[in-house]
């Protein structure tokens, strides 16, 4: 998956747990706009791995590699 | 492995609804109950102490098998929201229990505390064979304090709950446990000692949300069942979208997990003996059905206890 496909990919996803139907800033943090609640974040980190065949360790599990889509690319790109 | 006998509880009588709440937090009481579940939780009295409290839990404990409190050989209580740091709780309550000489340990670990004095007083059965576990909170002295903080002060409330162990004899028998521990996240969910209470909301439903079936599964699968297998689980008390959560995470009915959050809010490490107290009353354990036990708490500390009817 290419640079380009992992942005569309990461945004499928949290538009799949989003509040709102609209495409957030790359760096909005998606909690303090409140387009992700707390208790989606644990499945959308599962669909994440799911979807880029990666594994969360419990040490990563920290709320701000998640924060926003500028965010959640980084973490990604790191562990693929 | 030591037998359940009974569990007790205690809640205080002062009943605190959401719009109570909702008035003095400057909130609306509907997103009280939509973040929590939460309907109301009941707050101890200004001069009723952790100790108090507990003792009125071990009380109904003993009363529930029908045994004096001088059976009990040891004694465990665990609170996270007992004031004096030393000595705990559980010397006093001993001893308003009339069980001067009787050893008494403290737990002082917030939510998992329940558990992780039952798998203490399993293991330590083999040397004292009547073991009372309490659990005792009063989370209102410290999410009242201000400048209080809603979002957490909307999920605590105070009460106690208790269990009572014996090596030899009970209404389930204990079959198999797991704690585990993990301190990197200790300031996710800590108290100060100037009393300051912090929660980063985030950090604690996501690491519950993936460690809590983790650990349910972990203790079943040594035990050749799965999720589906358990009719009742009977977890620490948090929040009912955490809970809900955690069943999707494990495939069983939401209603599985038996929940009475509603009512009395998180009760830090009561909320196990609450629980498991009120699904005594309404008929508990069956010969052979096994009943998963689980928590997650500051700390991060986090297991499970699974044990069957007898």
């Amino acid at each position: 998956m290419n640079e380009t496909e992992t942005r569309a990919k990461i945004r499928e996803i949290v538009k799949q747990f989003a509040s709102e139907n609209r495409e957030p800033d790359a760096s909005e943090s998606l909690f303090e706009s409140g387009m992700l609640d707390s208790f989606v974040l644990p499945e959308m980190v599962s669909a994440l791995e799911e979807a880029f065949h990666i594994c969360v360790p419990d040490a990563d599990l920290n709320p701000r590699h998640f924060e926003s889509l500028a965010r959640i690319e980084a973490y990604v790109a790191s562990r693929v | 492995m030591a037998f359940i006998q009974a569990f007790g509880a205690y809640l205080p009588s002062r009943i605190v609804s959401n719009a109570e709440l909702a008035a003095r937090l400057g909130c609306e009481a509907d997103w009280i109950e939509q973040a929590s579940g939460i309907a109301e939780r009941r707050y101890a009295a200004e001069d009723e102490s952790v100790a108090d409290l507990a003792v009125r839990a071990a009380q109904d404990c003993l009363a529930c098998t029908g045994r004096p409190a001088s059976d009990v050989q040891l004694v465990i209580v665990a609170s996270g929201s007992e004031p004096r740091r030393f000595p705990g709780p559980a010397a006093v309550v001993a001893n308003r229990l009339g069980l001067d000489g009787v050893p008494a340990l403290d737990v002082p670990v917030a939510s998992a505390g329940g558990l992780i004095g039952m798998v203490m007083g399993n293991a330590l059965a083999a040397t004292y064979p009547v073991v009372l576990i309490v659990a005792a909170e009063k989370m209102s002295n410290l999410v009242m304090r201000e400048p209080a903080d809603k979002n957490i002060a909307i999920l605590f409330g105070d009460g106690a709950g208790a269990c009572l162990l014996d090596a030899e004899r009970g209404t389930a028998r204990v079959v198999d446990h797991a704690l585990h521990s993990d301190g990197a996240f200790a300031a996710s969910l800590a108290l100060q000692a100037d009393g300051t209470l912090s929660m980063d909301g985030r950090s604690v439903i996501l690491h519950a949300s993936r460690k809590l079936p983790r650990v349910v599964s972990e203790v079943l699968e040594r035990n050749q069942l799965s999720p589906g297998d358990v009719p009742v689980y009977l977890m620490h008390q948090a929040n009912q979208n955490l809970m809900d959560a955690v069943a999707r995470a494990l495939r069983v009915p939401a209603d599985r997990l038996f929940s009475n959050i509603r009512n009395y809010g998180n009760t830090s490490s009561a909320s196990l003996f609450l629980a498991a107290a009120e699904w005594q009353a309404a008929g508990g354990f069956q010969t052979g059905v096994p009943v998963v036990f689980a928590v997650f708490g500051a700390g991060f500390h986090w297991g499970a206890l699974l044990a069957t009817g007898v």
